[in-house]
């Protein structure tokens, strides 16, 4: 292997570090008009009159929209595959609004400036409604968030809008009441975790123009250029050949940009005025109109025997998807399917729910997933149990969790959104990663804790994760492969690389099998004119699924210049080596470009193109375990992570790198969400967390050493052996570090984030007692 | 109003608004290396090196900069190509937004500060905040980065 499991540099990195234009925003067109959007000051609100008139009387402004401007027609934007597991609940602009910060009407005008004083005297009337702000209050309140009548599911998913039920579910696996009585331990509790943002450095940003073909083109930052394409056009109803998404680099994703964000929007103004328009979210809009993490309450109940086996998990999740749909049941979904078959030795499993709305800004998709919030809830109470049992967390996990070989009935009931795929683990390490995951933090040492001083202890807390590699017989990847005069190649993808590297690993699959230099695989992702089609950059898809496409391609592309060589060299097909420069057969040779300089000037002239296409049969989960070292101030309840260790079973890493990388910035937003993080409204539903010094984010301050491994792993269905890297490093940091501050003081927090205050109250109060 | 200046070596006069602030004009002028993440001047990624001071272009005036030398990355590509390469051999590269603002800030660092400690590149670093790559291998790439200066 010659770039595989190698430390390549990405394809980009050199020309993004030295600044070449390369973003949305970096390639709009300079005269683009501005579009900006009035958004909702209340929670909850219908627009009785809105007037435009002075707006549109400022010279320069060219437009203003609002719900009369629109046909009704009800669209999800979550940006999935179709039809779409999220209910269509959303219009383009609406008379109701539902979260503050939700759009009420749009403006565009030749210069921000502009726009700023035409939204000023825009006038709105509203008719203010009460606001549901509390999730737990939502089921078959006063209120309705969705009483009209075009919102719909596109299938079943348990969608009662009159009840404020975005989705619901139920599934169980034996006779969970029955099993629990018969247990000798049995634990409950209730955890909840909150909203997150995404936070990526490059805001919400799209242009769009009409081209010399009269189509409509859009730059997006989004990782789903291709769903963009089919929303715009089911939503605006202009048709599918008439719009090209292109999407350029992109800054950061991690789910925040699957959904739609301005495109609808931008696409309006421009299919209206003829003219390009842009839209960029300045930091208050991508903290109030984008998604954010649902936020859940999940009650855990465990049943053991006083052996040590763990014999009934039952799990009720309540999700706030807040004012739309979005993701509502499939994350919610996810939060058993990628978490409660780490346990698979139970005779019962009990996994059941609601997602509600409410007036909180939409929630959506976010590496993790729902995993981040059930793995919180499971591996905080599986401490808890061994806690009770008097057994060592280390190994009541090494006898109860999954091991190679084995599979969980979870696997086939429960999909994302539909019905499940079974399948076994045929390539787990977890049983390594918990093993050298002890040895490297050093657990021995440290476990429980060790006083340090007075005040300070160090302790330790671990959790174990899973998740999957894209969504079977849903997620596709496809991928063409161009041979070139001189023999070097295009690979044109519909993947989209958001930074996590996947250009580059893609590239490097393809590069790979065909035996050529990194520098000879020229990347293009993603044009929806351009490369093959792609459902997009999320569930942990882009290697495995885009992976398996582009090798299946490189393959073919390898086949069909081996018989074009067999024919310059007079011989037969199998006979003809290739070692990725030489075709050699009958000790004639024939390099690579002279084969690609006879294809196409010379004699019996033809383009070779190759192009495949992949489905998964099923969706491996990458396994890790991950240990967060902690000193804390018993004093101030204050704490530091002066090491988090992770060991991964992610397949072959592909490029150990971008491996590690992903791993890395999982964790550290992990850390986040498990320490301060944390979208706050105030009692009249406007967010207080809307911008950076409001909203805390990790800086380097914070992050002292993080230790990342991979165990050797190989998954036979994964490109050379790879499995995915993209979400699961985000999952363990919630749970493994509130299980080192239980180590540390003996109190157990079970609301994220654990912040010194509600550590210092949970010792108060433990000290009263 | 019109303001002299030396962007990346060379003057320049460009026509100004009293109200602009330096990461509009540099964007209107097409130096679009330098990006904006915020609107609080708390995320860093619209640094540029002002008479050789690191500071967000977001919070300076344009009328400010008359007389003054304005460095964005393109005036420290020989730099900004090397510390990619560190970057890329330590697991850094990622979507790259803050990346040309990490390069301006470990350069005016390098000016002041020609041996910093690890502490010392946190401290000065802190402002410039990054979501992709967990700053783990941005620190190891910064490190080798100057070591090897040496
Ligand atoms: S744009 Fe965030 S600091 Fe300037
Ligand atoms: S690499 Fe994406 S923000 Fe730093």
């Amino acid at each position: 292997m010659k770039l595989i499991k190698q430390p390549i540099p990405s394809v980009d990195g050199k020309g993004l570090m030295m600044g070449r234009p390369a973003y949305t925003d970096d390639l709009a067109e300079p005269n683009s008009l501005i579009v900006k959007v009035l958004r909702s000051p209340h929670p909850h609100a219908k627009i009785v009159h809105i007037n435009t008139d002075k707006a549109l009387s400022i010279p320069g402004v060219e437009l203003v929209l609002t719900y009369k401007d629109f046909k009704r027609i009800p669209f999800t934007r979550a940006g999935q595959g179709y039809p779409e597991p999220s209910p269509h609940d959303k219009f383009v602009l609406d008379q109701y609004v539902r979260h503050v910060g939700d759009e009420v009407a749009c403006v565009a005008a030749k210069t921000e400036a502009l726009c700023d004083q035409a939204l000023d005297v825009l006038e709105v009337e509203y008719d203010i409604l009460q606001p549901v702000l509390d999730f737990e209050q939502a089921i078959d309140h006063d209120v309705v968030l969705h009483p009209e009548d075009e919102v719909h599911e596109m299938f079943p998913i348990g969608y009662e809008p009159k009840r404020n039920i975005a989705a619901s579910y139920h599934m169980e696996v034996g006779d969970v009441e029955a099993e629990l009585k018969k247990c000798d331990v049995v634990i409950n509790e209730t955890f909840y975790t909150q909203a997150q943002m995404h936070a990526m450095m490059e805001p919400h940003t799209v242009n769009a123009r009409i081209d010399f073909q009269n189509r409509l083109v859009l730059y997006s930052a989004t990782q789903t250029p291709f769903h963009v394409r089919r929303i715009i056009s089911q939503t605006l109803e202009v048709p599918l050949s008439k719009i090209r998404v292109i999407k350029p680099r992109v800054g950061g994703g991690f789910g925040g940009k699957q959904s739609l964000h301005g495109e609808m929007l931008v696409s309006a103004v421009t299919l209206r005025t003829g003219k390009p328009a842009k839209m960029v979210y300045t930091r208050k809009e991508v903290f109030e109109a984008s998604p954010t993490r649902h936020k859940m309450r999940i009650k855990m109940t465990l049943g053991a025997d006083k052996d040590g086996t763990l014999r009934a998990i039952d799990c009720h999740v309540l999700s706030d998807t807040g004012a739309y749909g979005e993701h509502a049941l499939t994350v919610f979904m996810v939060a058993g399917s990628k978490v409660l078959p780490l346990y698979n030795k139970v005779n019962s499993v009990r996994f059941y729910g609601d997602v509600v709305y409410t007036n909180h800004n939409a929630a959506g998709a976010f590496r993790g997933y729902g995993a981040i919030q059930g793995n919180f809830a499971l591996e905080s109470a599986i401490d808890i149990l061994c806690e009770k049992l008097g057994i060592d967390p280390l190994e009541f996990r090494d006898n109860n969790m999954m091991k190679e070989g084995e599979t969980s009935p979870i696997f086939a009931i429960m999909g994302e959104g539909t019905e499940g795929t079974a399948m076994t683990m045929d390539s787990c390490k977890l049983e390594y990663c918990l093993h050298r995951g002890r040895e490297v933090s050093k657990w021995n040492e440290i476990y429980p804790y060790q006083q340090i001083s007075p005040t300070k202890r160090r302790a330790i807390g671990m959790a174990i994760a899973m998740q999957g590699s894209g969504i079977p017989y849903i997620d596709m990847g496809s991928a063409t492969i161009k041979l070139n005069d001189d023999g070097f190649f295009n690979l044109l993808i519909g993947a989209t690389d958001i930074g996590q590297g996947s250009d580059t690993v893609l590239a490097q699959i393809a590069a790979e099998v065909l035996g050529c230099d990194m520098d000879h695989m020229i990347v293009y992702s993603s044009d929806s004119d351009l490369t093959p089609f792609d459902t997009g950059a999320y569930a942990s898809s882009t290697t495995y699924v885009s992976g398996n496409a582009v090798y299946k391609a490189a393959m073919k592309m390898k086949q069909m210049m081996i018989e074009e060589a067999a024919k310059r060299l007079d011989a037969d097909v199998d006979d003809v080596e290739f070692d990725g420069t030489m075709f050699i057969a009958n000790t004639q040779s024939l390099t690579i470009n002279e084969l690609a300089n006879r294809l196409y000037y010379n004699d019996d002239q033809r383009q070779l193109m190759a192009t495949s296409s992949y489905v998964g049969h099923k969706s491996p989960p990458p396994f890790m375990t991950g240990y967060a070292d902690i000193t804390i101030d018993i004093e101030t309840g204050e704490y530091d992570i002066n090491n988090y260790t992770s060991i991964v079973d992610c397949g072959t890493p592909l490029n150990t790198m971008l491996a590690r990388g992903q791993v890395e910035g999982g964790i550290v937003q992990g850390i986040g969400m498990a320490s301060y993080e944390d979208v706050k409204y105030s009692k009249s539903g406007r967010l207080i967390t809307n911008d950076f010094v409001s909203y805390l984010i990790p800086t380097r301050h914070e992050i002292k050493n993080l230790t990342t491994e991979f165990a050797e792993s190989y998954e036979e269905t994964g490109p050379f052996g790879a499995k995915s890297v993209g979400e699961i490093g985000i999952d363990t940091p919630p749970a493994a570090i509130a299980n080192a501050i239980y180590n540390a003081v003996g109190v157990r927090i079970t609301e994220l984030p654990i912040t010194p205050e509600k550590i210092r109250l949970a010792m108060l109060r433990k000290d009263e007692q | 109003m019109k303001v002299t200046f030396i962007l990346n070596h060379q003057e320049e006069t460009w026509d100004v608004h009293p109200n602009d602030y330096l990461l509009d004009s540099l964007r209107t002028h097409h130096i679009v290396s330098v990006k904006r993440g915020c609107d609080t001047t708390s995320c860093g990624v619209c640094t540029v090196l002002l008479n050789g001071k690191a500071v967000p272009s977001c919070s300076i005036l344009s009328a400010s900069i008359d007389g003054k030398e304005v460095v964005t990355v393109e005036g420290i590509a020989k730099e900004a190509e090397r510390l990619s390469e560190f970057m890329g051999h330590n697991g850094a590269d990622q979507c790259g937004y803050c990346n040309p603002s990490l390069a301006l800030s470990v350069h005016a660092l390098q000016q002041e500060n020609p041996h910093p400690s690890d502490a010392d590149i946190r401290a000065f670093l802190v402002g410039n905040l990054c979501r992709c790559t967990g700053y783990h291998g941005q620190q190891e790439a910064i490190l080798h980065y100057l070591e090897d200066d040496q």
